[in-house]
Order: C-alpha cells, then sequence, then structure tokens
C-alpha cells in the first residue's frame, strides 16, 4: 500500500526527517509515536501534501505510484486521507458542500457517475450515526465555533465518508476526553477493513487501548528507531521516550 | 479653460439643445433646479484626480469618447427584456430603455392601493407638483459634477410613492437596460422612492447591457423614508465591459425608520458609486452594504457617506470586495457623527481580497466624532485567500479551482446571505460564482 524510503525532509532549511523507512501494507495499522518534535506531524503532513516540506530525498510510493508527484487533491482522489492535528475553521462554507464537492471529485477522478442529492443524503446520514453527530452539523460552516471533540468528530466523519485507503491520523486523540475518544476510536474500528490501511500518529499510549495496532514504531530524530508491536506501546507508558532515546544514541 | 470644464462641455451644450423638450418646462420648482445644476455643471466640471474625492480613479477613459444623450423615444426589444428576468423572482415591473421608461415592458398587475409606481417623466408631465418638492431634496449638496449633470437632464426614471402605513408583500424590481440605442449614448435615469409613515417596501434596482457597445450610464437615485418607515433596497450593477457606470444613492431617514441599502457590482463595467445616508431623527437606522467584484481591467470605486444628525441612531456598513487579474477597487468611507447625535452606534468595516498580485485597493475607512457619547467602530483589511483553508480543502479531494471558488464565495456570502428575497440572493450567488469559474474571460487568457 504505502512504501516509504529513505526520506528526508527539511523545513525552513532544518532538517526534520532523516531517512525514514516505513512500509504499510493493506488493512494494517501502524502507531508512530515520538516524543515531541520529533517528526511525526511532517509525517503525516508530507504523506498529505502540505506545502513547506522539502523532501530532499528519499521516495514514496502509494499503491506502485509516486506520491510525492501527486498534487494533494490528486492523492486524496487516489484515497489518502489526513485526519488534521488542527482541523481548519472555515467561516461561509457548509460542512455538506466540503463533503459533496470532495466525494464527487474523486467519483469523476474514478470514472463514476456523481451521487444525487438523495442518494448522497443517504450516505450522509448513515456516516453521521457513526460518530454520534447531529444532521445541523451539516449545515454548519466547516468547523467553525465547534469544540475540540467535535472537529476531532469531524475529521473522522469525513474519513467515513470519502472511504480512503490510506488514513492519517494527525494527533486526533489529543485535547479529547475519554468520552469523545471512545467516539473516534469507534469511528476508526468501524472503517478497519482488509483494504484500508492506517496511520496513527499519537504522543500518547491512551488512544491505542481503543485502536489496537498491529505494528507500533517510535519515531525520533527524524528516523524509526524501534518497531515492535503493541507490546511496544505499553512499554514506552512505563519507561519514556528517554529510554529509547538513551539506547538510540548508544548504539549510534 | 481648465480640462474639468471642457470636459463638462459637450454635455451643457446637449443640455441647452434639449432644455426646451424635458418634461415639465415651466414649472417654476424644476426650471430653478435644472439651471442650477447645469451651472454647477458649468463651473465644477467633471471631476479629475485632483479632487480628493477622485484620487484613485480617473474618468479619463469616459473623456475619450463624447456622449450622446438617449432620446426619449428609445426602445428595446421584448427579447432584451425577457433574458434579463431573475428566476423565480416574483415582482412589480418597471423597465428602462436607456433611462427612459418602457410601459410596454413592464408589469404592474394587481398593484395595492396606496401605491404610485410610474415613470416619472410621464408624471412630470401630468402632476409635476406631486415631485418637484423631492426631487434634490435627499441628495443635498451635490458631490460632483456627475450628480450635476443628472440634475440637469432630469426628465425620466422610476416614481415609486408608498403611502402611510402600507406595506408590500412583494418587491419592486426596476430594470435599466442601457446600450439599446448603439455605440456612444448616455443614459440619465433619475430616480425616486419615499415611503410614507410606517410603510414597508423592498426595492430592487438592476443596470444591465443588452449590448457590447461603450455607452454611459449616470443613474441617480433618491430616497426619502418617514418616520417608522422601513426599506430593503438592492441595486444590482451587472453590465458589460464597455460600460461606464456612475451612481448616486442619497437617502433620508426619519425617526425610527429603518433603510438596509445593499450595492451589489457583479458585471464588468467601470463603475464609481456615491452613497449618502442621513441619519435624520432619533432612532433612524441604517444599513449600508456592498459586495464588489472587480476582474479583469474593472475598476470598482465606493464613496460612502453616512451623516449621523441626530441621537440614538444606528449605522452598520459593510463592503466586501473580490479583486483579481488587474482589477482595481476603491473604497471610502465617510461616517460623520454631528454633536446632537449622542448614543449614536456605527461599525463600519471594508474588507478585501485579492486573488492576483496586479490586483489594486486604496481603501480609507473615516470617523469624523463631533459627539461625546458614541460607540463607533471601524476597519479596513486587505488580503489573500487563506492557505490552511484551502489545503484543507484540497487534501479533501476538491479541485484547487473549485477550492479557490468556494472559499472566495464564502467570503462574499457575508454581505450576499444579507439580501432577500431568496431568489435574488440565489441569483448574486451564481453571478459571483460565474465572475470566479475559469470559463470566465480574465485578462490572463484575452
Amino acid at each position: 500500500m504505502l512504501k516509504i524510503s529513505d526520506l528526508k525532509v527539511t523545513v525552513d532549511g532544518k532538517a526534520i526527517l532523516n531517512g525514514l523507512n516505513l512500509e504499510v501494507g493493506p488493512g494494517e495499522v501502524h502507531a508512530i509515536m515520538g516524543p515531541n518534535g520529533s517528526g511525526k506531524s511532517t509525517l503525516a503532513n508530507v504523506i498529505a501534501g502540505r506545502e513547506g516540506y522539502e523532501v530532499t530525498d528519499g521516495s514514496v510510493s502509494f499503491l506502485e505510484n509516486d506520491l510525492l508527484e501527486m498534487a494533494p487533491e490528486e492523492r486524496a482522489h487516489e484515497g489518502v486521507f489526513l485526519a488534521f492535528q488542527y482541523p481548519v475553521e472555515i467561516p461561509g462554507v457548509a460542512n455538506i458542500a466540503l463533503l459533496k464537492e470532495g466525494l464527487n471529485a474523486a467519483r469523476r477522478h474514478r470514472g463514476e457517475k456523481e451521487l444525487d442529492a438523495l442518494d448522497f443524503l443517504k450516505l450522509v446520514r448513515e456516516k453521521l450515526k457513526l460518530v454520534e453527530m447531529k444532521e445541523e452539523f451539516l449545515y454548519r460552516s466547516v468547523n467553525e465555533g465547534f469544540s475540540g471533540g467535535e472537529k476531532k468528530r469531524n475529521e473522522i466523519f469525513q474519513m467515513a465518508m470519502l472511504e480512503p485507503r490510506l488514513a492519517v491520523l494527525d494527533e486526533t486523540d489529543s485535547g479529547l476526553d475519554i468520552d469523545a475518544l471512545k467516539i473516534v476510536a469507534g469511528g476508526v474500528n468501524a472503517l478497519r477493513s482488509e483494504d484500508r490501511s492506517v496511520i496513527l500518529v499519537t504522543h500518547y499510549q491512551r488512544l491505542l487501548d481503543y485502536i489496537v495496532p498491529d505494528y507500533v514504531h517510535v519515531l525520533a530524530g527524524g528516523r524509526i528507531v524501534r518497531s515492535g508491536d503493541k507490546g511496544l506501546a505499553l512499554d514506552l507508558e512505563e519507561r519514556g521516550y528517554g529510554w529509547i532515546e538513551a539506547g538510540d544514541s548508544a548504539t549510534a | 479653460m481648465s480640462a474639468a470644464e471642457s470636459h463638462a462641455a459637450p454635455y451643457i451644450e446637449a443640455q441647452q439643445a434639449q432644455a426646451s423638450a424635458l418634461p415639465a418646462v415651466g414649472v417654476a420648482a424644476l426650471d430653478h433646479s435644472r439651471s442650477e445644476a447645469l451651472q454647477l455643471l458649468g463651473e465644477r466640471g467633471l471631476p479629475t484626480q485632483r479632487d480628493e474625492d477622485w484620487k484613485y480613479t480617473s474618468i479619463k477613459a469616459i473623456t475619450r469618447t463624447r456622449f450622446t444623450p438617449a432620446a426619449p423615444s428609445v426602445e428595446c426589444s421584448k427579447e432584451m427584456v425577457d433574458a434579463s428576468s431573475i428566476e423565480n423572482l416574483d415582482s412589480w415591473r418597471l423597465v428602462f430603455a436607456d433611462g427612459f421608461y418602457q410601459p410596454e415592458h413592464s408589469t404592474l398587475d394587481g398593484l395595492p392601493e396606496g401605491i404610485r409606481l410610474a415613470g416619472l417623466g410621464e408624471v412630470l408631465k401630468t402632476d409635476p407638483d406631486s415631485v418637484t418638492k423631492h426631487i434634490g431634496s435627499a441628495m443635498g449638496e451635490m458631490p460632483h459634477g456627475f450628480a450635476a449633470m443628472n440634475s440637469a437632464f432630469v426628465g425620466d426614471g422610476a416614481l415609486i410613492e408608498i403611502a402611510p402605513g402600507v406595506e408590500l408583500d412583494k418587491p419592486i424590481e426596476l430594470v435599466f437596460l442601457s446600450g439599446c440605442s448603439g455605440e456612444g449614448f448616455l443614459s440619465l435615469p433619475r430616480n425616486l422612492i419615499t415611503l410614507g409613515t410606517g410603510s414597508r417596501a423592498s426595492v430592487i434596482e438592476r443596470h444591465l447591457s443588452c449590448a457590447e457597445d461603450r455607452t454611459l450610464s449616470n443613474a441617480l437615485t433618491e430616497i426619502i423614508l418617514e418616520e417608522d418607515a422601513s426599506l430593503d433596497y438592492c441595486c444590482v450593477q451587472d453590465q458589460a465591459e464597455r460600460t461606464f457606470h456612475v451612481g448616486g444613492l442619497f437617502a433620508r431617514v426619519a425617526g425610527s425608520a429603518r433603510l438596509k441599502a445593499t450595492t451589489a457590482t457583479v458585471g464588468r463595467a467601470w463603475v464609481r458609486n456615491d452613497a449618502r445616508v442621513n441619519l435624520d431623527a432619533k432612532g433612524a437606522a441604517a444599513s449600508l452594504d456592498g459586495a464588489y467584484l472587480a476582474f479583469g481591467r474593472c475598476h470598482v470605486d465606493n464613496h460612502t457617506h453616512i451623516s449621523h444628525n441626530a441621537p440614538e441612531c444606528t449605522s452598520r456598513e459593510c463592503y466586501k470586495g473580490v479583486l483579481g487579474d488587474r482589477g482595481h477597487a476603491v473604497f471610502h468611507g465617510r461616517i460623520v457623527v454631528q454633536p446632537d447625535a449622542q448614543k449614536t452606534d456605527s461599525e463600519q468595516s471594508n474588507q478585501n481580497l485579492l486573488l492576483s498580485a496586479d490586483a489594486e485597493i486604496d481603501t480609507k475607512p473615516q470617523l469624523e466624532i463631533y459627539a461625546d457619547d458614541v460607540k463607533c467602530a471601524h476597519g479596513a483589511t486587505v488580503g489573500q485567500l487563506d492557505e490552511a483553508a484551502l489545503f484543507y480543502l484540497v487534501s479533501r479531494g476538491i479541485e484547487r479551482e473549485a477550492a479557490r471558488r468556494m472559499l472566495t464565495q464564502a467570503f462574499a456570502a457575508e454581505v450576499l446571505e444579507t439580501i432577500e428575497p431568496a431568489a435574488l440572493q440565489d441569483y448574486l450567488s451564481a453571478k459571483v460564482s460565474g465572475q470566479l469559474s475559469p470559463a470566465a474571460p480574465t485578462e490572463a487568457a484575452r
């Protein structure tokens, strides 16, 4: 599904990712953990195609295509989705308008017919239930005046609507209380399938109690310094990132 | 002779040539006001960029052509009129060709009692005394030579008179088609809207081109609201590229009366608007809003002036502009709070979205406060599309152009969303969207 090889990225001339390797197969859930400033969000943004990140070396292939050559909207059409750490408020653009335009653009790209109003509404209602959102949310401006929890639920709702093949969740758990976290996790779990992969970027182990990953990677200094199964997350919870970083510098 | 005076000379000559044929000649009040205006036009001439209020707006392109005032015999075709209708808009409709009333194309069926809706020219011929006292009364001091020109030629336009207590259940629509006479003609409509005590109405004034010809439209509307009256007024300026439009909106608002005036400039014409609102007695309220687009090489200038002349009046002003290509917009908003106008509540804002590096905005919000117990706020912003919002939309698969269009429409929506009825709002949203779509002719594509 996704293959990242020796990826090096700078932001404003500062090296953030220093030779990152990661392979994500279909249906797999990978957690990327690491201390602040380790490059977790950079990885998420580079996959989604945000400007301002300069790839100086390495490659990212997605379904055998060169992801880095694609515009963000093309990546979305091919099935890449980023749940933002800080979802943007867009006054004057209704949630429903964003979803309709995004969904139909992807359908056009795949050579499918655009959804008519009735089918679209049916789909919307079904997906709203998944994240326990009320229909009135559809007609509100994107994220405007939403609480932190509502914004994150809206991200998962959009993900459910767009049915990506690769979802990257950038600190979706940050700022959520336990109830909101359960709803968000429930939404993600409902979307897990054999042909959909998920990358969870998170600082805390807590999220992984609810979305159980197949693999856990620790990112430090712009590289993956350790990989393992969910047990690794528990070790981190117990011993902190200092343990990995110390080990890393010892071997370097 | 100065440039200003020499530019006015052809119009003075034209007025003198046809003065005897203007309606209501011999009615003293009108004879007097026309000749006074003519004299003023001679003295002041047409504005130049040396005038502070015209610093950023050059009329050179206008003075290159000697425009001929259209003749009252001008006609327009049924096709032109049909093409101008707004889908789902149910209205009483007055149609004007180059400023002259076209009764055969107008729809006044089922007009309730207490409303006079007519061509001003007809009324000047049959019952001049009923209107002459109002002509010029809302304007007060003439702001510039174009207003003087219009006043010197007063001959036709729309007359809307609502009796006290009458409430209209559908809007009155004034459709001004320019270019009906062909290349190089000038239209000079003069509109008068008076609302009696406690009455309520909605008026839509639309300016359209029916040809690509070079034309000058010098349109002036006066609004007089008696106590407790309420008027929703929307001026839609949607003319073609070679049209020059000088618009004047002058309103007097009496105690507890309410005016909501919106100007939507959504075409490709060269536009200069002067709006002046006088809040004359306690509790008067006005919203003066505008939405303007300036693409291609368009020039759109809005000069507004709200005067708080009495205590406890409220004014809200919001002008929003979207500029692309080599578009140029000017905003000058003046709010004057007179010494007696205690407890004034006034807010003004001008916001501009620049979609290209070659677009230009000159904005000047201005507050003059001579009272001490007031609440006033004003401000202006100039910015580009929010990159974070743009990335958010494209990351959801929305094509970049569509995303830009969505954000731009969202920007204009703040003004457009307040416009009623819904049919008009939909029409304007579609106009804005049409101008923003890649299919619209842009400077780069030409």
